[in-house]
Parts: structure tokens; C-alpha cells; sequence
């Protein structure tokens, strides 16, 4: 099937059942959700409501147990292995909660380690600039503040110039000014560069800088809401 | 994937402590291996040099005494490419400033200088020039044992004839690159000499003009020795001939390729135990490193990362650790097989022996070190490259605890809430838990084979020379002595006790086996040589039949009661039947004993002896033995005392060697194995532990439950380790038996011991290394790092 030119990701139907342990959990119950070109959605709703899950499926990490998500022309659900990492690599970044860096190595070389296999990627120090943090490229992440890492794994996830940049519960475990720092972080890529920006919450209070806010909950998209007028990251409180 | 390589080389840097404990593991297997191996090479390819640029013989035959135009007779048997003639006998040399008896094997060279097999390698001289009569050449050994250079003079009684002889060379041979006296297993340079004379000069002392009493052969290629052997016996027969035999059974040749036998063991055994050893340590820190990082992984793949990348990624770090042990272990393995050779070149007599790493050996051990890594880290690499990134994202399920088999059996009362912990936390890694105990059981195993050897020696020259054999001097006789001879010594002073025996050369027939021995006479009611059983009873000697070494027997395939054929290689060669009254358990050599009377009966050739066994009064021993030299009918003399003090001398240093170097090895295991666990168990429950000192336990508590844990499996390994060692024995005790001896299997209590207390004392310091850890729990940090 053939999306419109602006649309990036199609997803319809979409449902995940995954076992934990013993326990069999009901992730997703039919999703179809559609996001556009340069387009900055948050993604709100409680604790296993299956965001996380969305998030991992839009980004090539899992794969749904029914439906379907095409990024662009491609049908991801019929990839293989191999196929989903070329798509990471070229095309996604991740943002994730506690942040993911890799402990033993410095912040210029945790982006690094993304760039040297991306095929245009702008340089480590670039990302770091456009984070705010080219001064603290040579620090290992444990001495760095946590929204400071933060900001690193942003700088991380956008020096490949990916098309899409997910993040799931960026701020989640940061206090609400060094979050606020970090969604102006995510602000500023995706008005300079365009990137297509899902952020997953449960802060309802994000949902406010959005173009879109879609609400989940057990599994599904419960209600979609656009916002007129945007409130600025720096403005927000919680 | 520069930033990849950073992280191995950042991995393997943090990794460090349990990295180096690894790699000291391989190292010390490698080590062993090429140690083993390089060596084992270079001795081959230095005997096969050796033995064939000096013409070492195929077929080698004594006899008494044989006409020289016999020897037509022996080229025209089918196979014969070479043969050569000559004189062979026993002598006694005099070394000034040296009191102690000295023999010497006199051996014939062809009087033009130059002999057709078995060619003397000159070390330093000349050889003996044609026609000299007082001329010699002397093994090596013995000329560094005394000093003895080129010029000085040598007094010898050859034949009870005093002779002065000049030497004017030092050689080695093929023939005696194991240079010991016959019926003995260690050389003593000192004691024993081998003298090179020219052949009518030494006919003149020996009164064998135109004659021999030796035989050695050169085979045509391919040629099976067993048909020249018994061709040259049926030749032989009619001159007193003492059975031939091919070079499997030459002294030298066969002590050589039994150490050759026991260094291919050695090659075997303790690289397995150790790279085993090393495979199960990468298993565990390799699994949980991959555990720790499963976020990092998942990180990696979430940005593009394939799954071949991530897995080679961890190949890598497991590379580069087993890089270091490979690198150390080569480095030690070349210097271990330097400094061995060094000892071989000590005991086994060769013109050269250069230690030589083939490509081969190090390809060998390269290998297997990889593929020990390989069996201990597949699964894991292969778990982080296959992990599903979405998987990884999430925390891993909570491990599945459950009430400790203790617990189950109703005793959780007994048990304070940190053993419970420690218990449960065994047993719900039964497999981890268990190789743990199992290498922690090498390692103590080890330790006990290091002393094994002393004990196992120990108890040999108990059982051979304190109870088996108890005379203080022995004196051979000339041929055709009686009962007379022994009579007369008795009369000397301060002899004891005299006691006669007979030595007989045969052949034993049992079915299709036979074996070239001799049949010692004793008396019935001997006191001085008493054979005994493996409960160390004395076996009388009975009035019929004959008494065998267990293992002869074995060789033979006879039990007690069955009959065997014995052929006479002497006097009127009669071949007669005999049973087999008992065996007797000896550890050096095999022997066969019967009644000197019945042997004297069964060959029907009078009242003869061949020596005797005598007790003395200590003061008067050196005295008695100056007299004795001077007897016309005695032709050689033994000392035990001297035996003895041979044995150790020649074996004492290197047994302690051995001792401390298996005690370091086994430390190595034992580091390895508790070092590791008690990391791995602090990172995995750093947590828990950090908790309970939040909790307000304190370091000693908190201590108990991560070292308790291995103290208990330390514990637990010690009784299996007994046994693994006492069975590793055994295996070795199995494999190096041979007739030339056999190491029983008897472990002291004090090796238990040893073993036990060295294991305890190892833990000990591991964990106190890791105990320091345990001070610097960062409390908040750790509690707040997500799992």
C-alpha cells in the first residue's frame, strides 16, 4: 500500500501479547494511528497502557503479534532480523527513560559509537551542541547529572539525522527543571531539523508542547487531540 | 566501530581482576601443554637424530663367549644389514679421594677406531688411537661427576686384573643416553662409568683373544626384529648366549620411551584439567557481564547494531583475555621447557638438546586455548547477539528463589535469615554451584599430585630397601663359584650375617608371551632379601615353584598355580616347567624368585652361587669393603646405604620442584575459581547486600552471606578433591607402570593435609581481596542503580 507523501508511519491493527515470567500480558488491543512528516506527538496515558510497547513496534525493536506498520512504503511487520536493524540504523533514534549510555564510554564516544555506523551522520561534537553540552564531551556518564545524561542520549539518538526520533518517558526520572531542559533539547531538533518526535509520558502536563496528543489506554488509543497553539517547553511546569 | 573497540578494551579494563585470574588459568594450562609438548618433541627429535647419525643398533645379544668365526653365521641371518663384535663386561674402577665402590661397564671398540654401530660422540679428547693398550674414552657423566679430563689416569680391576688406564676421551653413546647400572633405576654418575677400550686390549684383560661376548645388529629396513632375535638365540645357544633382544628392550632406549610415555600424559592431563578449569570461569564471568549489560545491548541494537556485531563484540573481549593467558602461558611454557630440558639433558644424556616451540606446538596451543573459550563463552556471546532488543529493554524476570532443601526438611529454625540467603542462593544455581565445587576439587587435587610423588617414593624405597631388602653390603662373584666363597667371607671382620644367592639369566614361556628375566635363588630361610605381598607380609619362598612379581606375572598373563616353561640361558640350556607358587609385590623392576636349592636341582649343575647378601657392623663397613675389593673371586660390590642416598640425591630436588610448582598451580585454580565466584556473586547481589547494610548489618555480617557462600563450597570441594586426587593417582600410577617400575598408589595423611590447608589458606587470601570490596559498597549508589 502507498501512504500519502507526508505521512511517515501507518500502523492498523496493531496487537502484542508477550509472557513475563509466567504472566501473559495483553500489550496492544488493535492500534491504527498514522504520524506525519516533522510532526511532534505526545503519547500519554498510564502504566501499562501499552505505550511502551507502540513505541518499541514504530521503532523496529519488537515485532506485533497482529496488524501491521509500514515506515514509509516499507512493511515492517514482514521484516526480518536483519532488515529491522538496517531500518534502526538508518532511520530511528531512541530516547529512553534512564538514558542507556554505555558506562565505560565518554560522552563524545557514546555518541560515536552511533555515528561511525550511520551513513550521514553530523559529528558527535555537533550533537552535543545542539544539546547544550559540547563542554562536557570528554566526562564518562557517571559524572554527569542525570538530566545531563539525558541530553547526551538525546545528542545520540539525533546525530544520525534520523526520520524519526522516539523517546519514551524522556524526563521520567528527572526533577521538572532539569526536565524542562531536556524537552527544550527535543523542542529545538524538531523545529532546526524536521525530525518526526513521538515522546511517550504520563505527565499530561508535556502534552501541551505537542502538535498532536494521542491518549492510550490498556492497549488502545483511547482519544487523539491537536493543539491550536503550542506552549513552549521552557514554559512548562509540573 | 572504533567507539565498540573502546568499550571491549573499557570492559576488559574494569573486568581486570577476574580477566587476570582467567587468564592465569589458561596461562598455567598453556604453560603445562608446551611445557609437555616442546619438550616431548625436541627429546624425539634429538633421540631419532642421535640414534641414527651414531648408528644406535637394532638387535643387541650377550653371550659368554663366542668364537670370532661365528660371526659369519650371524651376518648370513635374513634381515642382517651391519652387525659387529665385541667385548662387554663388568669391572671395578678406583677413584682416587673417592671411597665409595665404583663399577664400570667396559665396552669394546673395533681397534681401527672406528666402530661400525653404536659410534661414541666425542665430547672432548681424542678417540682411542689403534692399538693402544692402556688407552680409554669415559662417559661424560661420570668424567663431570669427578672431573676427570683428558690426560688424567684411571685405575681399573677388570677380570680381578689391576690395570692403570689413561683417558683420553669423553664421549656419550647412543647406547647409553640413560647411563644406569644394570638392575638399578637412577643413574648415579658418581658410581657408575661406561669405559670405551680397544678391543685387543681389553681381549687381553679379559682373556678373550679371538673371541666376543657381544653381539649388535643392524636391521635391514623394515625388517620385523622377533625372527633375527630368535634366529641370533638358536646361533647363540651353543656359546652361553643370554638371550637377544631388539631396542625396545635396551635399558637406555626403553627408560627413555617410558619418560616419553609420561611427559605425553603429562601433556594430556593437566591441560585439560586447566583450560576445563579456565572454560568454566569464562562461562560464568562472560554470562554475567552479558546479564549486567543487557540495557547496553539492547542500546546498541536499538541504534542498528546487528546481532553479528554484538556478538563479535563479546568474542573480542573473551579474545583478548585468553590473548593475555595466551601470551603468558607461552612465555612460561618456552622457559618451563628450558628449564626441563635443562633437567633432562641432567639425567638423559644426549650430544645436544636444543628446546625447540614448533610451529605446531604453538598452533596446538593456541587452539586449544581458543577452544576451551569457545565451549565456556558460545552460549553467552550467542545470548547477547540473539537478544531481542525490545526483550533487553525490559528487566530481566526476577530470579525464582525458593525455600533451600535445608529449609524443606524442616530445620529453617536452626538457620539465622543471611544462611538462609546463602543456601537458597546455592542452590538455585545448582550447575554454577556444583562446576564450582567440581574446579575447586582440581585445584586441591593438584596440590595432593605435587606431593604424591614424594609419598609414592618414599613408601618404594621403604618396601625396596628397608623391607624387602635389608643387607648393608652385597658382593657379585666370578663365575662358577660355590658355597666355599661365601664360606670365607664370613670370617671377616665385622660381618654379621652372610647370606648366599643365585642368579639365573632365562627366558619365561607362558602361552605365546615370554619374557628375558632372571630366576634368583635364595635360601628358604633367608632374612636379608624377603619378598613380600601388597600388605607388606613376608612370601616364603617355597620349596617348589617359583615366586613372581605381580607385575611379571602380569606381563606373563599367569596367575598362582598356573605353570610356566622356563628356558636356561646357561650351562646345559634345559628347558623345564615350573608353577607359580605366589606373587610378591615389587615396585622397581620385575623379578623372579626360587629356592636356591631347587634352582640348583632344576639346572643340574652342582652347588653354585652367583654372590652374596651380607649385614655388617656399621664402623667396620669401609674397612670390610676395602677388603672384599681385593678378593680375586669378587667382581662387584653393592652398598645400600649408598642406594639409597643415590635415590634422593638424584631425585630430592626435583620432587621439591615439583611440589611447589604444583602448589602454585593448584593455587592459581583455586584463586581463580574463588576470586571469580565471590566478583560475580558481589555484582549480582550487590543489592542485597548493600541492603542489608542499609539495614544495619555490618561489613563482617554482610561478608558472611557473599563468603560464606564459597566458604561453604570451598568446604564442600575438599573431600571431592581427595578423591579426584587420589584418583588422578591412580590414572597416573596406571599409566606410567611399566617393568622398570611402578609407583604405588599411597597418599599420607600429611598430603591430605597439605592439600586441605593450602586450599583453605588460598580461599583465604581471595577472599580477603574481595572482602575489601565489600568496605567500598557504595550504599546510596548502589540502591539507586536500577536492575
Amino acid at each position: 500500500m502507498s501512504a500519502a507523501p507526508d505521512i511517515v508511519f501507518h500502523a492498523s491493527g496493531l496487537t502484542k501479547v508477550y509472557r513475563m515470567g509466567d504472566v501473559e500480558v495483553q500489550a496492544l488491543r488493535g492500534v491504527d494511528l498514522e504520524l506525519r512528516r516533522g510532526e511532534f506527538v505526545v503519547l500519554l496515558g498510564p502504566s501499562g497502557s501499552g505505550k511502551s510497547t507502540l513505541l518499541n513496534i514504530l521503532g523496529g525493536l519488537d515485532v506485533p503479534s497482529d496488524g501491521h506498520v509500514y515506515y514509509e512504503d516499507h512493511d515492517l511487520t514482514v521484516a526480518d532480523e536483519r532488515a529491522l536493524t538496517l531500518f534502526r540504523r538508518d532511520h530511528v533514534g531512541f530516547v529512553f527513560q534512564f538514558y542507556n549510555l554505555i558506562p565505560s564510554l565518554s560522552a563524545r564516544e557514546n555518541v560515536a559509537i552511533v555515528t561511525e555506523i550511520a551513513r550521514a551522520p553530523m559529528t558527535p561534537e555537533r550533537a552535543l551542541e545542539l544539546v547544550g553540552l559540547a563542554h562536557r564531551m570528554d566526562h564518562f556518564p557517571a559524572q554527569l547529572s542525570g538530566g545531563e545524561q539525558q541530553r547526551i542520549a538525546i545528542a545520540r539518538a539525533i546525530a544520525k539525522r534520523p526520520s524519526v526520533l522516539l523517546c519514551d518517558e524522556p524526563t521520567g526520572a528527572l526533577d521538572s527543571a532539569t526536565g524542562v531542559k531536556v524537552l527544550e533539547a527535543l523542542e529545538r531538533i524538531n523545529a532546526e531539523t524536521g525530525t518526526t518526535t513521538v515522546v511517550i509520558t504520563h505527565n499530561a502536563d508535556i502534552a501541551s508542547m505537542a502538535h498532536r496528543v494521542l491518549y492510550l489506554a490498556d492497549g488502545r488509543i483511547v482519544r487523539e487531540q491537536t493543539n491550536a497553539t503550542r506552549k513552549r517547553a521552557a514554559d512548562l511546569r509540573w | 566501530m572504533r567507539a565498540l573497540h573502546t568499550k571491549a578494551l573499557r570492559d576488559l579494563w574494569h573486568l581486570r581482576g577476574p580477566a587476570i585470574a582467567i587468564a592465569l588459568v589458561i596461562a598455567a594450562g598453556l604453560a603445562n601443554l608446551v611445557m609437555s609438548r616442546a619438550t616431548l618433541e625436541s627429546l624425539s627429535e634429538t633421540r631419532e637424530r642421535f640414534y641414527r647419525d651414531y648408528a644406535f643398533a637394532d638387535v643387541f645379544a650377550q653371550a659368554r663367549r663366542v668364537p670370532e668365526a661365528v660371526a659369519e653365521r650371524i651376518r648370513e641371518i635374513d634381515g642382517v644389514q651391519a652387525l659387529e663384535t665385541r667385548l662387554v663386561a663388568g669391572a671395578n674402577l678406583n677413584v682416587p679421594g673417592f671411597d665409595d665402590p665404583v663399577r664400570a661397564l667396559m665396552v669394546s671398540l673395533a681397534d681401527d677406531g672406528a666402530p661400525l654401530l653404536n659410534r661414541p660422540y666425542l665430547r672432548a679428547g681424542r678417540m682411542l688411537a689403534p692399538g693402544s693398550e692402556d688407552e680409554a674414552v669415559i662417559s661424560e657423566a661420570f668424567a663431570e661427576a669427578h672431573g676427570f679430563v683428558p690426560g688424567d689416569t684411571l685405575s681399573a680391576t677388570i677380570y680381578g686384573r689391576h690395570r692403570e688406564l689413561r683417558i683420553v676421551g669423553i664421549a656419550l653413546s647412543p647406547e647409553f643416553v640413560y647411563q644406569i647400572q644394570p638392575g638399578t633405576v637412577f643413574p648415579d654418575f658418581r658410581r657408575f662409568a661406561i669405559v670405551w677400550m680397544n678391543r685387543r686390549a681389553l681381549g687381553a684383560a679379559l682373556d678373550m683373544d679371538g673371541a666376543f661376548n657381544n653381539v649388535t645388529l643392524k636391521l635391514v629396513a623394515r625388517t620385523r626384529p622377533e625372527a633375527v632375535i630368535e634366529a641370533l638365540d638358536a646361533v647363540l645357544s651353543d656359546y652361553g648366549g643370554l638371550g637377544a633382544y631388539g631396542r625396545e628392550d635396551q635399558v637406555s632406549n626403553r627408560f627413555l620411551s617410558e619418560e616419553l610415555r609420561q611427559l605425553d600424559t603429562m601433556a594430556r592431563i593437566f591441560p585439560t584439567i586447566f583450560l576445563g578449569v579456565a572454560a568454566f570461569l569464562l562461562n560464568v564471568v562472560i554470562s554475567r557481564l552479558v546479564g549486567m549489560q543487557r540495557d547496553q545491548i539492547a542500546i546498541l541494537k536499538a541504534f542498528g547494531y546487528s546481532n553479528r556485531a554484538i556478538g563479535l563484540h563479546y568474542a573480542l573481549l573473551v579474545s583478548l583475555i585468553v590473548a593475555i593467558g595466551v601470551v603468558i602461558g607461552l612465555l612460561g611454557g618456552i622457559r618451563l621447557g628450558q628449564w626441563m630440558a635443562g633437567v633432562y639433558q641432567e639425567f638423559y644424556r644426549f650430544p645436544f638438546l636444543d628446546f625447540r616451540m614448533s610451529a605446531g606446538v604453538f598452533a596446538l596451543g593456541v587452539g586449544v586455548s581458543l577452544f576451551a573459550a569457545f565451549v565456556g563463552t558460545a552460549q553467552a556471546v550467542l545470548t547477547a547477539a540473539r537478544l531481542p532488543p525490545a526483550e533487553a529493554m525490559r528487566p530481566p524476570a526476577p530470579e525464582r528463589y525458593r525455600p533451600a532443601l535445608f529449609e524443606r526438611l524442616g530445620l529453617a529454625r536452626y538457620l539465622s535469615q543471611p544462611t538462609r540467603m546463602l543456601l537458597r542462593q546455592i542452590e538455585r544455581r545448582p550447575w554454577k554451584s556444583l562446576l564450582t565445587v567440581v574446579g575447586l576439587a582440581f585445584a586441591c587435587a593438584i596440590m595432593m599430585i605435587g606431593r604424591f610423588q614424594t609419598d609414592a617414593i618414599d613408601y618404594m624405597i621403604d618396601v625396596q630397601f628397608r623391607i624387602g631388602q635389608r643387607n648393608d653390603l652385597s658382593a657379585d662373584f666370578t663365575e662358577g663359584s660355590g658355597e666355599r666363597a661365601a664360606h670365607e667371607l664370613r670370617a671377616l671382620p665385622g660381618v654379621l650375617h652372610v647370606e648366599s644367592y643365585r642368579n639365573v639369566p632365562v627366558r619365561l614361556h607362558a602361552g605365546h608371551r615370554s619374557e628375558l628375566n632372571a630366576i634368583q635363588g635364595l635360601r628358604a630361610d633367608s632374612v636379608l632379601k624377603r619378598p613380600v605381598d601388597r600388605d607388606l607380609r613376608r612370601v616364603p619362598i617355597p620349596a617348589q615353584g617359583l615366586l613372581l612379581t605381580d607385575y611379571l606375572a602380569g606381563m606373563l598373563g599367569v596367575e598362582v598355580g598356573d605353570v610356566i616353561e622356563i628356558e636356561v640361558l646357561e650351562g646345559r640350556r634345559r628347558r623345564v616347567e615350573a608353577v607359580v607358587a605366589a606373587v610378591v609385590n615389587e615396585y622397581l623392576g620385575v623379578n623372579a624368585y626360587m629356592d636356591l636349592d631347587a634352582l640348583n636341582r632344576l639346572l643340574g649343575d652342582g652347588e653354585r652361587i652367583s654372590g652374596v647378601l651380607i649385614t655388617a657392623d656399621a664402623n667396620a663397613q669401609s674397612e670390610l669393603y676395602r677388603m672384599l675389593e681385593r678378593r680375586p673371586r669378587v667382581s662387584g660390590i653393592g652398598v645400600r646405604k649408598l642406594a639409597i642416598q643415590n635415590f634422593y640425591d638424584t631425585l630430592g630436588e626435583s620432587l621439591g620442584v615439583f611440589t611447589y610448582v604444583a602448589l602454585i598451580l593448584g593455587g592459581v585454580i583455586n584463586f581463580g575459581v574463588v576470586y571469580n565466584a565471590a566478583r560475580v556473586s558481589l555484582s549480582e547481589r550487590g543489592r542485597d547486600l548493600a541492603s542489608l547494610r542499609v539495614l544495619g548489618f555490618t561489613r563482617g555480617e554482610v561478608a558472611y552471606v557473599l563468603i560464606g557462600e564459597l566458604a561453604l563450597l570451598v568446604l564442600l570441594s575438599i573431600p571431592l578433591g581427595f578423591l579426584t586426587g587420589y584418583m588422578l593417582s591412580v590414572y597416573m600410577a596406571v599409566s606410567m607402570q611399566s617393568e622398570l617400575f611402578r609407583i604405588p598408589v599411597l597418599i599420607s595423611a600429611e598430603t591430605y593435609g597439605f592439600a586441605a590447608l593450602a586450599m583453605i589458606g588460598s580461599t583465604v587470601l581471595s577472599a580477603w581481596i574481595v572482602q575489601r570490596r565489600i568496605a567500598h559498597l557504595d550504599l546510596i549508589g548502589v540502591l539507586k542503580t536500577r536492575e
